[in-house]
């Protein structure tokens, strides 16, 4: 059901310290498993009698498939199978997706699984085979002979935009508004956002700056390694564990892929290490399922880490042009920006979202933003962690700091001024309701960080940047099923896999909404059989979304409880109050553990339920600051102070927002100073390890400083926005404007690693001394 | 000969998180994969098995390795304490307790694998600075933290176990 308006909800309140329970900070439910090895990751399950799996990767980046020859692979003694794209479902012209993902065709999402008469990028999947043990299984891998027609490899944007390019696929056209090019092209799709009218914004400018960014393929970098793990039953019906960041996304591609009936198909949760977007989408369970068809035994699978990163969802790399004008008294008068994103072998990046975020933190009357989605011989991208906002914000907020620059502005009165505030339109819409950008900038202004001086000793080069970020936060669907336990404890089931505390999150609504203790909530992540349809984990949507599910079951446990105390008393239910956890009704009086005993005795079952579609936008906003020093000589960049001020709206379980503020802001320092994917001239991937892709360690940053701001989300029962993704977004923007402080040069590049930075400064001193 | 030996599985004899332990190995398994795979001891995670990682971390006779770049016959008379083996018989180790406490996982797949670097870094030094602290545990990556909370809590449990706490 669509949630249109509250019926029974808890007032608002404007800080989560006017609670018992939300804003809190017990130890999570999960806690103590985490902690000593007990929890139970998609690798860590087997089955009595599985076998492994193994893929065998295509070696090019773009070749014909002339044949597959499986022969040796299952001569192999200790092979029980061997399955190409001929064991999938022939996927014709069907769609599917769902979650944040778009729609998609399932040629592409079964020919990404494996590879349908082309492969597509280096490491795309050809073939897979179970055996014995995962060696074996590695070696069969190697066996399987593929006869190749290497093709020339398309890895550039611009290069693949271009009419004349070599074609990824011959059947695809550009998609703009429903109406297909006639010529076939990489360009997917094309995405247009207009508002007003630019020609006459920029004409009443003082100030226009146009600026073109470019930015390297990332990857989400999640440390647990992809899995699945895959169990036919005798009556034809197929049970798959494996962490992702949403089982019932799981469950209707492993349905399409295999053309199996949904209701045949179970996926159990297990826990997740990590995902930010890239476990949004299925990999390995298909195969695993097709080979454990094949073979009669369960066929447990993991990837390699090579392979996550040749293979799986790295986020688009591309360009932005932004363009942006500004009167003499620091109004905005126009914006425009166009940008290519990488999608990958196959359509889809996450270019739309990127378009619709680039002008976000801002009022804007005239903007025109333009957004191509053009495949390339790279992995399929996917999200990552408020995908696409990261790349274009950095952009637009580089451009604002040049800005303010030139009319001697300063920035954080720039963002005041022009602030999208409630009732702005925002480009592609809808209307924002009460947002807190501007507060999140008030903040950033009294925080202690912005009021003190950066020391520069001589001989230093030092400097502070400050950017902001949105990210929109959608509520989509979600479930919850609450069940009373006799001893007053209730199980809290629900389809939101926990990939960071949002357990403890869910049921601390849960409990606050019926006045009970946190440790009076079990909170289970439950499988599709279990619980109600509920989308990814993922939009930062899950303690917005899943909590207020929670809310709605405990409202529905509490109309049930007093029905039956009713029952129970010989009273009418609506003589029966229930406040401070306690039913009351004509002299008689029990607490919420005396009524669960009561009602468990009068052999009633108690069991809530909610399915919610929270319709209004969460909406994020985060202002970052910086300060680093850069070492002129290698080109290195040292962050030297930190903080991340972000509205949560309220603050749920405030350990963990601290903890979503910090990571996202040490991912954003990732990509903005380390992370690219190199590859050579040939399409092929020279830096899969964790050696040579480079994400932050301790000893590349230090505490990141938070402050939560909370501007009461007014669509969600407690004031949620969701906090997951926004604190990726303003970093490398942050950090460029604290270079360009320290000395002098505009970075436009991502990443700025050191051989970038210094080349800009040698050129600089070079040029100086011609 | 040397092909036989290869191709059949060794008899290992070890000592893990204090019982005398048997196995049976091929020579090229890791001693990650029988931690995992022969001896369900789950705990450590394969994150990148070439050691960049270190969520497969163990102690191995008093060091800290990764266990994917370990081959298991290699662990042959060793004494070997994976995360399974942190937590005493009254409890939870201090280490464990603040980073319960600090809020220093998220998703929890990489929190073993510090875990036991940080028990291999107090073992030997029991007052780190905080630049220690993140020198120490530069090998183990997280992803979901940003690392604040995680060098937080090792430097209160390396105070609590001094008595400071």
């Amino acid at each position: 059901m669509a949630v249109e308006t509250r019926e029974e909800a808890v007032t608002i309140k404007h800080h989560s310290e006017d609670y018992s329970v939300v804003g809190t900070r017990p130890v999570r439910h999960d806690g103590v498993d985490k902690v000593t090895g007990a929890a139970r990751y998609g690798a860590d399950v087997s089955q009595p009698g599985q076998i492994y799996g193994a893929v065998t990767r295509s070696p090019h980046a773009h070749a014909r498939i002339r044949s597959i020859d499986t022969s040796k692979a299952e001569a192999l003694p200790g092979v029980h199978a061997v399955i190409t794209s001929d064991d999938l479902a022939d996927p014709g012209d069907k769609v599917t997706g769902g979650g944040e993902a778009t729609a998609v065709p399932l040629k592409y999402k079964s020919g990404n699984v494996l590879a349908r008469g082309k492969a597509l990028y280096h490491g795309h999947a050809i073939a897979a085979v179970a055996a014995v043990d995962a060696h074996t299984a590695g070696e069969a891998a190697e066996l399987i002979e593929v006869d190749y027609e290497v093709l020339p490899p398309v890895m550039d944007v611009r290069e693949a935009m271009k009419s004349d390019s070599t074609l990824l696929h011959d059947d695809l056209h550009t998609d703009f508004a429903g109406e297909m090019s006639e010529a076939p092209s990489n360009i997917a799709a094309k995405f247009l956002f207009e508002e007003g009218d630019v020609e006459a914004g920029f004409a009443e400018a003082a100030v226009v700056v146009e600026r073109v960014f470019n930015f390297a393929t990332v990857h989400q970098g999640y440390i647990e390694n992809h899995n699945a793990l895959a169990l036919w039953h005798g009556d034809g019906e197929l049970t798959v564990w494996c962490s992702s960041q949403g089982h019932f996304t799981i469950r209707a591609e492993v349905a399409d892929i295999l053309d199996v009936p949904i209701s045949k198909v179970k996926v159990i949760p297990t826990e997740i290490g990590g995902g930010f977007g890239g476990k949004t989408t299925c990999y390995l369970e298909p195969l695993a399922a097709a080979l454990a068809r094949k073979a009669g035994r369960p066929v447990k699978m993991t990837m390699a880490r090579a392979d996550i990163l040749k293979a799986t969802g790295p986020t688009p790399g591309g360009y932005v042009r932004v363009k942006m004008g500004a009167d003499s008294d620091g109004n905005l008068t126009a914006a425009e920006a166009d940008m290519g994103f990488e999608a990958g072998g196959f359509p889809g990046s996450v270019v739309a979202a990127g378009c619709m975020c680039v002008f976000a933190p801002y009022k804007l009357s005239n903007v025109k933003i333009e957004g191509y989605d053009v495949v390339v011989n790279r992995p399929k991208t996917h999200a990552y962690r408020a995908p696409g906002a990261t790349q274009a914000e950095f952009a637009s907020e580089t451009v604002v700091d040049e800005i303010c620059e030139q009319l001697g502005i300063d920035v954080l009165d720039f963002r005041t001024k022009n602030s999208a505030e409630e009732g702005t339109w925002r480009a592609g819409g809808p209307a924002y309701g009460r947002i807190g950008h501007i507060e999140c900038v008030e903040a950033a202004r009294n925080s202690e960080h912005w009021q003190s001086t950066l020391e520069k000793p001589a001989g230093t080069y030092r400097g502070r940047g400050v950017a902001s970020g949105f990210w929109f936060n959608i509520g989509f669907t979600s479930s919850a099923i609450a069940r009373l336990n006799p001893d007053g404890t209730v199980t809290l089931l629900e389809g939101s896999p926990d990939i960071g505390g949002t357990r403890s999150s869910i049921a601390m609504q849960f409990a606050e909404t019926l006045g009970i203790g946190f440790d009076d909530v079990i909170p289970m992540v439950v499988d599709t059989d279990s619980v109600g349809y509920t989308d990814v984990t993922g939009g930062s949507r899950v303690t917005f979304a899943t909590g207020y599910a929670a809310h709605e079951a405990a409202n529905d446990m509490r109309r049930q409880m007093i029905e039956g105390m009713a029952d129970v008393w010989d009273v009418a239910a609506d003589s029966i109050t229930y406040e401070n956890a306690t039913f009351t009704a004509n002299g008689e009086s029990a607490s919420f553990k005396e009524a669960a005993h009561l009602l468990n005795e009068d052999t009633q079952q108690i069991i809530g339920k909610a399915t919610v579609t929270p319709e209004k936008e969460g909406n994020a906003f985060a202002v970052h600051i910086a300060d680093v020093e850069v070492d002129v000589e290698t080109g290195k960049v040292t962050v030297l102070r930190y903080t991340a001020i972000q509205d949560a709206g309220v603050a749920i379980y405030p350990p963990y927002v601290e903890g979503q503020m910090q990571g996202g802001a040490v991912q954003g320092i990732g990509w903005a100073f380390n992370e690219e994917y190199f590859y050579d001239d040939d399409g092929r991937l020279r830096n899969a390890t964790l050696l040579d892709y480079r994400m932050p360690t301790t000893l590349d940053v230090p505490m990141i400083e938070t402050i939560i701001v909370e501007v009461p989300h007014p669509g969600s029962p407690f004031g949620v926005r969701g906090v997951g993704e926004v604190p990726i977004v303003p970093p490398p923007a942050a950090l460029a404007i604290a270079i360009y402080d320290a000395v002098g040069i505009r970075y436009r590049d991502l990443p700025m690693s050191p051989h970038r930075v210094y080349a800009e400064l040698a050129a600089r001193q070079n040029g100086a001394g011609a | 000969m040397a092909t036989e030996i290869l191709s059949g599985k060794v008899h290992v004899n070890t000592t893990i998180n204090g019982e005398s332990t048997d196995f049976l190995a091929e020579p090229r398994e890791s001693l990650l994969e029988v931690l995992r795979e022969t001896l369900g001891l789950t705990g450590a995670k394969e994150g990148c098995n070439d050691g960049n990682c270190g969520a497969c971390n163990v102690i191995m006779d008093g060091r800290l390795v990764n266990s994917c770049c370990v081959l298991a016959v290699e662990a042959s008379g060793a004494d070997v304490t994976t995360i399974e083996g942190i937590a005493g018989p009254s409890g939870l180790h201090p280490l464990q307790e603040k980073f319960l406490e600090h809020a220093a996982l998220q998703c929890g797949v990489c929190t073993p694998g510090f875990l036991v670097s940080a028990k291999a870094m107090l073992d030997e030094n029991p007052d780190p600075t905080e630049d220690e602290v993140r020198w120490w545990l530069a090998g183990n990556l997280c992803r979901c933290t940003g690392y604040d909370k995680i060098v937080r809590a090792v430097l209160d449990a390396a105070a609590s176990m001094r008595g400071e706490g």
